[in-house]
């Protein structure tokens, strides 16, 4: 009965075995890179990590609805996993992480988890928290202005909300209803400071002030994510609309490898949630709907593995820009 | 050819831009069927609709957060933020942003946007409608500052702005909105966005100003001339950042004298920049040292009429300046 009911899920959103064996994949690519950057941070290779650990199906769910290189994604830092489903590869992480000048998101410049791919429509993004908004905002305005039904996605955690650029951002899509989408993965916690002195109210809630609708999901569950964002990018290219997403999640790591989040939160409150690892409960769905057995399991795990230590080895043995390239690229010729 | 003002020049610059490419917008407070403030916009949107000329809410960082965002997705848009002072909420979009997007991307993503914003003292205008902003953007690598004072200028300069890749940001002092009438070709007339321009050569001294100041600057340098027989080279910068520091250095070096006068508070002035590359880069040349007029550092010109008039370097200190320059 209960597999009845939960092999009705994914074939109700229309997602055949093929569709979620990628998603699957996608979020392991996701963690096993994250895994692997710390170790390289560990060995004194990587002078900065930051994770998407635990986010894997909220960025997983979300991206595996949009069209990559036609829509537009502004990603927050933890957004990997998005990145790397939109077309962006484990080389291409570890370049970026280890600084190296062929890193396609800024040959170096910038720090690891500040993606951009003009290629893939990822929009260069920035360290101040919730700049991305209004900017989204804007790229989605282009695309209703131009009677094209692309789609402008933007994230952030919860602490992206309390800035002012949420609201101006939230207000201006409202009132144009504006092709976008604000996916809030809410984990919890903003580098030490934990939701309850971040967030009043509900973020979700909120939309319905700006008119259009807001939903809270488990960002935990990557069918319910997929489920969510679909709706909304739908929506969006229906020229319904902008839909905000809260995906209720949990940040696994510390805040980045210069935290120590031993000062702020208990062992238990992780360990809690490690049980609830959007992973293991996805392999817990494959495996009961016989899509995914341990051997098959065990395969694509070893096949990942490879594949992202090539591409850390790879990055590890690429050259550094030559210094008087920071020199460079400052102003576009006309 | 016909006679313009300044504000006339920049609405027409804006009009011809969007006749010629319709990915071309503007977006601002006020800016549609309002025409603006200052009547800069007046009839765009009667023209090109309430899509092209937007109408936004009251949000600065949204103006230009949108903005960029718009010109990533194939729109020129020009932003206008109504009053210069007015500008600090969109500060992290401008200086963190768009300055930052070619750079930090390593040159995969260009900012085609321009910001107008009109600045500096005028009667009545008080503390927050009277600020020259320029100084807190001329630190900005990425980001080019420009401010045209003339007419013909200011439409060539403003088609260059709204043509750049880059993002720059557009000063128009608007005490000079009205001020005179110039001929203003109605097209073809290009000025670039690092040139700086001389409007009148001299062997005696050099004055650099833009803005109601460079006006000043040029009856005074009249008068002297006829009354004292004291000849002053003008320079306008016209871009403010990046400098064209060729033409302010040869003057210099022709007359081995420079006075800077803007109405901006003068401590970290574009002034002092001037004069930190003049120092530098001429001083062999200098037979006086580099001397600065500006507004005295108190927060921003005061309401009351004889308030505002002490803050505004007068014709009267210009005089003097210059007079104290020349008999050095």
């Amino acid at each position: 009965m209960a597999i009845e009911k939960t092999r009705a899920r994914h074939e109700s959103l229309g997602l055949g075995e093929q569709d979620l064996l990628k998603l699957y994949r996608h979020m392991l690519v996701a963690r096993r890179v994250d895994e692997r950057s710390w170790i390289l941070n560990r060995q004194g290779k990587a002078a900065f990590v930051i994770s998407c650990q635990g986010q894997e199906a909220a960025q997983i769910g979300t991206a595996y609805n949009l069209r990559p290189g036609y829509d537009y994604l502004y990603p927050y830092y933890r957004d990997s996993g998005m990145t790397l489903l939109l077309g962006q590869t484990p080389r291409d992480q570890f370049l970026s992480i280890l600084g190296k000048r062929e890193d396609p998101n800024s040959g170096g410049r910038q720090m690891p988890g500040h993606f951009s791919s003009r290629r893939l429509n990822i929009v260069t993004a920035s360290a101040p928290v919730g700049v991305q908004y209004p900017q989204a905002a804007g790229t989605a305005l282009a695309f209703k202005m131009r009677g094209e039904d692309g789609v402008a996605v933007t994230c952030g955690g919860e602490a992206s909300t309390s800035g002012g650029d949420w609201h101006e951002a939230m207000n201006f899509a409202g009132i144009h209803a504006l092709p976008v989408i604000f996916l809030i993965e809410n984990n919890v916690y903003a580098i030490s400071v934990p939701s309850r002195l971040q967030v009043a109210g509900s973020i979700a809630k909120r939309a319905e002030g700006y008119d259009f609708p807001g939903v809270e999901v488990d960002g935990n569950d990557v069918l319910a994510v997929y489920e969510a964002a679909k709706e909304a990018v739908g929506r969006a290219r229906r020229g319904d609309g902008p839909t905000l997403i809260e995906a209720k999640t949990y940040r696994m790591t510390a805040h980045s490898s210069d935290d120590d989040d031993r000062r702020y939160r208990e062992r238990e409150e992780i360990e809690e949630w490690r049980l609830k690892d959007p992973i293991i409960r996805f392999e817990k769905y494959l495996s009961e709907n016989g899509l995914l057995d341990d051997g098959e399991k065990e395969t694509m795990d070893q096949e990942i593995k490879a594949e992202v230590a090539e591409a850390s080895s790879y990055a590890e043995n690429a050259p550094f820009a030559e210094p008087e390239e920071a020199l460079e690229r400052v102003y576009a010729e006309a | 050819m016909s006679e313009k003002n300044l504000l006339q020049a920049i609405h027409d610059g804006l009009a011809e831009e969007m006749r010629a490419d319709e990915t071309v917008m503007v977006l601002g407070e006020d800016v549609g069927r309002a025409g603006g403030v200052f009547r800069v916009t007046q009839g765009l949107q009667e023209e090109f609709g309430p899509e092209r000329v937007l109408d936004t809410p009251l949000a600065e960082s949204l103006i230009v957060g949108s903005a960029l965002g718009l010109s990533v997705n194939g729109m020129r848009p020009v932003a206008e933020i109504q009053f210069a002072d007015f500008i600090p909420p969109a500060f992290d979009q401008i200086i963190n942003e768009a300055a930052k997007f070619y750079y930090r991307s390593n040159g995969a993503w260009t900012v085609p946007i321009t910001i107008r914003a009109p600045y500096g003292v005028v009667p009545g205008g008080a503390l927050y409608h009277s600020q020259s902003i320029e100084a807190w953007f001329c630190n900005t690598p990425g980001l080019k500052v420009v401010a045209p004072t003339f007419p013909a200028d200011a439409k060539a300069m403003l088609k260059s702005a709204i043509r750049d890749p880059n993002p720059v940001l557009f000063l128009e002092h608007k005490r000079t909105y009205r001020l005179i009438k110039e001929d203003v070709p109605e097209d073809g007339h290009e000025v670039p966005l690092n040139k700086a321009r001389v409007h009148r050569e001299g062997e005696d001294i050099t004055v650099v100003s833009y803005g109601l100041m460079l006006y000043t600057a040029l009856e005074v340098a009249g008068k002297l001339s006829d009354e004292h027989g004291i000849e002053t080279a003008v320079v306008e910068p016209r871009t403010l950042y990046p400098l064209d520091r060729e033409k302010i250095l040869n003057s210099v070096k022709k007359t081995g004298k420079l006075l800077v006068i803007s109405e901006a508070n003068v401590t970290g002035s574009v002034s002092g920049e001037i004069a930190a590359v003049v120092s530098q880069e001429a001083f062999e040349w200098l037979d006086a040292p580099v001397m600065r007029l500006g507004a005295p550092d108190v927060p921003a010109a005061a309401f009351a009429r004889p308030m505002m008039d002490a803050f505004v370097p007068s014709a009267e200190k210009i005089e003097a300046a210059m007079l104290e320059l020349a008999r050095y």
